[in-house]
């Protein structure tokens, strides 16, 4: 994923399928957002994103490496990562 | 933090479970050992503190349930794990209060702190336009910090009028250090401050494009990529709840010592008020030297005085009843399960929503929908049940396997 020879200290992973670059240390969710993408959809259809930022809300609810329902703002994003949101 | 290091240094065993991903909370969110500053020395010296004194850290860690008296069993991406406690110091701090009005399910639409979490976990905010709204001394903080940042701060609008913060600040004398913080917020975000002001609407088409604003009793329209919006604070009491701590006026009653109305229960920080960080070290140095059999007398008066600080805080930025009138009927208003205000009004309690519509029944188990049913209806939420998180299933049926055994 990440070219041969890139030295920078970013973070690379696939957001449903594309690739996402955010600084080491970011969140899953940081990284969503940067793909464009939202979270998850609702009971009746409507995309969401995170409102709290910190745990609580469970609207960043995506799918990590085939896990279902990770609180993505809680977790370090790490290279490699795949993520399906939705 | 503060509460581990001073039990450690008194010689307690201890263990620092934690649901975010590093030490430091909220405020500290994203500090690291070698973060500059004043905020970042502060963290760095009591991390120090921690680590020297042997502290087990368990990040990334959330309670799930209390399977017997004196345990409480932890789960983390790796799987659960029953901690044994003699005595266990509660300090789960506090969320944003949000207030339903027609668009605040949009995304780009935050929390003001939650805006500043996401800022502080990588989302890039250089030249965004960022609203802020809601109430709050978070508001001009977090309006402070995204500038710093490079964002484009179109507004603060805080609720609370004008002649309430000038008293409020008339009575932070006592407290300069504060006065000084809040000054050089408000010098350093750069946009205009509006008081008696609030976010009516927030539109889009998948993302937020612009909110509209009632300001001095006129509409208008503000185009922006984030909206941050939250009305304070309150505390995250579903773990002092499940101990079975008692909770006055929402929060946990506690006595000199930080001890709760359980014995060996201790609770710190905006559990028992929402007062910040200062607040929080001290209360947690206190319950951490109880906790650890010290005297901790010493610190009651530093103590008390944050506490009024509180009262303080809680007085200035009381909710106005005109934010009631936002939720329309088709608003949204529990978002786990898209229970809109029309389903709730005219019924009598959180129990009748929670039977007739699924209110509060959903993942984030009314984290969210909770205060604000309490702020539109007068609900309360008195209980809770376990698990306190969403679980793994092995988790659970681990309590299922012991209790055929």
């Amino acid at each position: 994923m990440k070219a041969r020879g890139d030295h920078t200290t970013g973070i690379v992973l696939l957001v449903n399928g594309r690739e996402a670059h955010v600084r080491e240390g970011a969140s899953v969710a940081a990284a969503i957002l940067e793909a464009g993408a939202a979270c998850r959809i609702s009971v009746e259809g409507e995309p969401r994103a995170p409102l709290c930022g910190m745990g609580i809300c469970m609207e960043c609810r995506a799918t990590v490496d085939g896990a279902a329902h990770v609180r993505t703002c809680q977790l370090t994003a790490r290279d490699g990562m795949t993520v399906v949101t939705g | 933090m503060a509460a581990a290091a001073v039990a450690a240094e008194a010689g307690a065993r201890v263990v620092m479970a934690d649901d975010n991903p590093a030490p430091g909370g909220q405020i500290w969110r994203g500090y690291s050992a070698d973060a500059a500053g004043p905020h970042g020395h502060a963290f760095a010296a009591l991390i120090r503190r921690v680590q020297t004194a042997r502290v087990e850290i368990r990040s990334g860690t959330r309670v799930v349930e209390q399977p017997g008296a004196g345990v409480i069993r932890l789960e983390d991406e790796n799987g659960y794990n029953d901690l044994k406690y003699e005595r266990i110091i509660a300090a789960t701090g506090a969320r944003e209060r949000f207030l339903p009005f027609p668009g605040w399910t949009l995304p780009g639409v935050m929390g003001a702190g939650g805006l500043q979490a996401m800022v502080k976990a990588g989302l890039p905010i250089e030249g965004k336009r960022v609203v802020l709204s809601g109430t709050g001394p978070l508001l001009l903080a977090v309006a402070a910090n995204l500038a710093k940042h490079g964002a484009k701060i179109a507004g603060v609008f805080e609720q609370a009028p004008l002649r309430r913060l000038i008293s409020f600040g008339v009575s932070l004398k006592a407290f300069p250090a504060k006065l000084l913080e809040g000054a050089r917020y408000r010098a350093a975000m750069g946009a205009p401050f509006r008081t008696s002001a609030w976010v009516t609407k927030a539109h889009g088409d998948g993302w937020l494009r612009a909110v509209k604003v009632s300001d001095g009793g006129r509409l208008r329209e503000i185009a922006c990529d984030y909206l941050g919006c939250g009305f304070h604070l309150v505390p995250n009491l579903e773990l002092p709840r499940l101990l079975g701590c008692r909770i006055d006026d929402g929060f946990t009653a506690v006595d000199g010592a930080q001890q709760s109305s359980v014995p060996g229960v201790y609770c710190a920080g905006e559990l028992t008020g929402i007062g910040g960080l200062d607040k929080a070290l001290v209360e947690g140095e206190i319950a951490g030297l109880a906790a650890a059999g010290r005297p901790a007398a010493h610190l009651y008066k530093r103590r008390d005085r944050m506490l009024r600080f509180a009262w303080q805080l809680e007085d200035a930025f009381a909710l106005r009843p005109e934010l009631r009138a936002l939720a329309e009927p088709e608003t949204i208003v529990c978002r786990c399960e898209d229970v809109r205000f029309r389903a709730l009004e005219g019924l009598r309690n959180g129990r009748e929503a929670k039977l007739h519509t699924r209110c509060a029944m959903g993942p984030c188990q009314g984290r969210v929908c909770g205060p604000a049913t309490k702020f539109l209806f007068g609900w309360g939420s008195e209980s809770v049940r376990p698990p306190l998180t969403p679980a793994r299933t092995g988790t659970l049926a681990a309590e299922f396997e012991k209790s055929e055994a």
